[in-house]
């Protein structure tokens, strides 16, 4: 299970890279839907794997149990993240209706063209 | 268990609802209520610094789960400071921005100021890294909103890079979590501290590679180079009330870099060692030489305050570098400078160029009060650029006299020293073109070349002045009142780095007292 798990995260974080470098809205935004699944994925396996076992320590039962806590945490990634990638959905669709381009550079492909319409 | 500890993180959780939900259509209600909030606010910041002004660590369990288990808000001299910081810049931002009518221009403006007050707050307060990571997110999705209010093509490409950056720079985070959850099995700040210390080098570089993915998450806020690239272009685009406000995100940043790598992964812990500094140091000095070019090389107002905001965060980042209480207490006092210093530019950037109609550096014909505003903007610019009667100079001279250390000492002064000269000839040059150069151009000149049809200019009045002379006046306290200011900011970075003192306040007896 460890090597599925292992190779899935990396996988997918490559991907994630790969995509977030192409520097276009839409393949940015499944690249950081990846790299979101892959970092769930490592937060899940940060409290060590373990199969068939309850969360919670049960009072008779066996005495194993698998670390809560990461789930926990996952859970709340899992939110996050979703709402994130919400909110970026829609600004870069404001973005792409605003400006009529989805490149995400760093400077304006235009250049260093005038700053004046910058503000308001 | 001091109740109010909650308060500033949850009384703006209340309020923003109320204000989306209830007053979204009436901008008075909604107005009053923020401001309201954001004085209460700063009453209940004021409060606790009092609170914990006797050095003593308080802890908040919620729901009275004990330490290690629970999650915990921790109240120390540093947070305090770092909320009171906060509201008090909160409340001028929001003033300016009811004022001049900048929360009118989008939605929401009153609630996601609210959400991001709420995150900030938080992420000051906790005692929780995984709580670190949730409440960064809360004032990071506000920013979201905030950065794009009022729209714009150029306002909407630069929020989308911003929070594609920022997304990353999640991404990373929770990377770093894990690593530090699967080598430690806690994210406690304080238990973190205490097992990190019992961790043999051998077994430690998991360890290493956790605290360096979370010195470059908290560098990327703090924008250190090289992860600075994000900031000029978000700032100078930002609605500048907003960009105001911004000024204490990067702090964010640095508080976190002082807070997690003093605490858990200090420099004279056998796991870590001096890694982060090794790192921070050369990334802050070169920094300062970005942000001094940028503000010699700008051609816009905004992106040259942007640039000097860069600058300054070098500056507070190679104090914090060196991790002794001495260079410490000279970050705290430029980072509470440097906050108000920012905020302050912008908002004469913003009263001056509602009047301008035009950003770059050109000449163009004075606009009303040409005077008033070159003063405002003279004396904001001597703040930042470091030089006195205001407390850059002081701020400054803290830093300089904290880095002795041979090694480093000629980096720091020379990239500090220089890269004050640099910050203020390019202040000079800016101020001269808007200020100085344009008296001598006749109003009925049409040089200015696409200026929208000529509108009446409204003359700023006193309220509208009132918020950057109110900071201004911050920074003239700070200078006035240093020695006392100073003393309290000893006193918080020795408690810093009395680390035994912290981990046993969150985890210790006291808590198990707990009914």
């Amino acid at each position: 299970m460890e090597i599925v798990v292992a190779s899935s995260v990396a996988v997918l974080t490559a991907g994630g890279v790969y995509l977030i470098l192409r520097l276009r809205t839409f393949p940015v935004i499944l690249g950081l839907a990846l790299l979101s699944y892959a970092v769930n994925i490592f937060l899940f396996a940060s409290g060590r794997l373990a199969t068939g076992l309850p969360p919670v320590l049960l009072r008779y039962g066996d005495a194993s149990y698998t670390d809560p806590l990461p789930q926990a945490l996952v859970l709340t990634a899992i939110v996050i993240s979703f709402g994130m990638t919400a909110v970026l959905v829609i600004v870069a669709l404001g973005a792409f209706l605003e400006s009529g381009t989805d490149r995400i550079d760093i400077a304006p492909p235009k250049g260093d063209a005038d700053p004046r319409e910058s503000h308001r | 268990m001091n109740h109010w500890i909650i308060a500033p993180v949850i009384l703006p959780a209340l309020l923003a609802p109320l204000i989306a939900f209830i007053m979204r259509h009436d901008l008075t209600l909604a107005r009053t209520t923020s401001l309201a909030g954001a004085v209460g606010i700063v009453a209940i910041a004021v409060g606790l610094t009092v609170a914990s002004a006797d050095g003593e660590t308080q802890v908040y369990y919620l729901g009275n789960w004990p330490a290690p288990f629970g999650i915990v808000l921790v109240l120390d001299r540093l947070s305090a400071l770092m909320v009171v910081l906060t509201s008090v810049l909160a409340l001028i931002v929001l003033v300016h921005a009811v004022v001049t009518g900048w929360d009118a221009r989008g939605r929401h403006f009153h609630a996601l100021f609210q959400f991001q007050i709420m995150g900030i707050c938080g992420a000051f307060l906790t005692g929780d890294i995984f709580n670190l990571f949730v409440f960064f997110e809360v004032l990071l999705i506000a920013s979201y909103g905030l950065m794009i209010h009022g729209g714009g093509r150029e306002r909407m490409q630069a929020g989308v890079q911003y929070i594609v950056m920022n997304l990353a720079g999640s991404t990373l985070f929770l990377f770093a979590l894990g690593v530090l959850y699967a080598s430690t099995g806690t994210l406690n700040i304080a238990d973190l501290a205490l097992r990190l210390r019992e961790i043999p080098i051998e077994d430690a570089s998991l360890v290493r590679v956790a605290a360096m993915l979370l010195m470059i998450v908290f560098a990327l806020k703090a924008a250190l180079f090289p992860l600075q690239f994000w900031l000029p272009g978000t700032y100078a685009n930002a609605p500048a009330p907003v960009a105001a406000l911004f000024a204490i995100m990067t702090k964010v940043g640095a508080y976190a870099i002082i807070r997690v790598h003093t605490l858990a992964f200090g420099p004279d812990i056998a796991a870590t060692g001096p890694l982060a500094a090794t790192w921070l140091f050369p990334g802050a000095i070169v920094t300062i030489v970005i942000g001094a070019f940028g503000v010699l090389g700008a051609r816009a107002l905004l992106p040259l305050i942007a640039f000097s905001v860069l600058g300054s965060m070098g500056t507070l980042m190679v104090a914090v570098a060196s991790f002794t209480p001495e260079a410490t207490l000279a970050a705290l006092y430029y980072l509470v400078h440097s906050t108000f210093a920012g905020a302050a530019l912008f908002l004469v950037a913003d009263l001056l160029l509602s009047r301008r109609k035009d950003q770059t550096l050109i000449p163009l014909p004075a606009t009303v009060q040409n005077g008033l505003f070159a003063g405002l903007f003279f004396a904001a610019a001597i703040g930042m650029a470091g030089m006195p009667p205001l407390s850059g100079f002081l701020g400054k001279l803290l830093i300089l006299d904290a880095l002795r250390d041979p090694g480093q000492m000629p980096w720091a002064w020379g990239a500090v020293l220089g890269g004050s000269l640099v910050t203020i000839v390019g202040f000079a040059r800016a101020g001269s073109a808007l200020f100085w150069k344009s008296t001598s151009i006749p109003v009925a000149d049409p040089t200015g070349s696409d200026r929208g049809p000529a509108t009446p200019v409204r003359a700023a009045s006193a309220l509208e002045i009132a918020p950057t002379l109110t900071a201004l006046a911050v920074l003239a306290g700070l200078s006035v009142f240093a020695g006392p200011v100073a003393s309290y900011l000893t006193q918080a970075s020795e408690q810093v780095f009395d680390r035994d003192g912290y981990i046993g306040a969150v985890l210790g007896t006291a808590a198990e007292d707990q009914p």
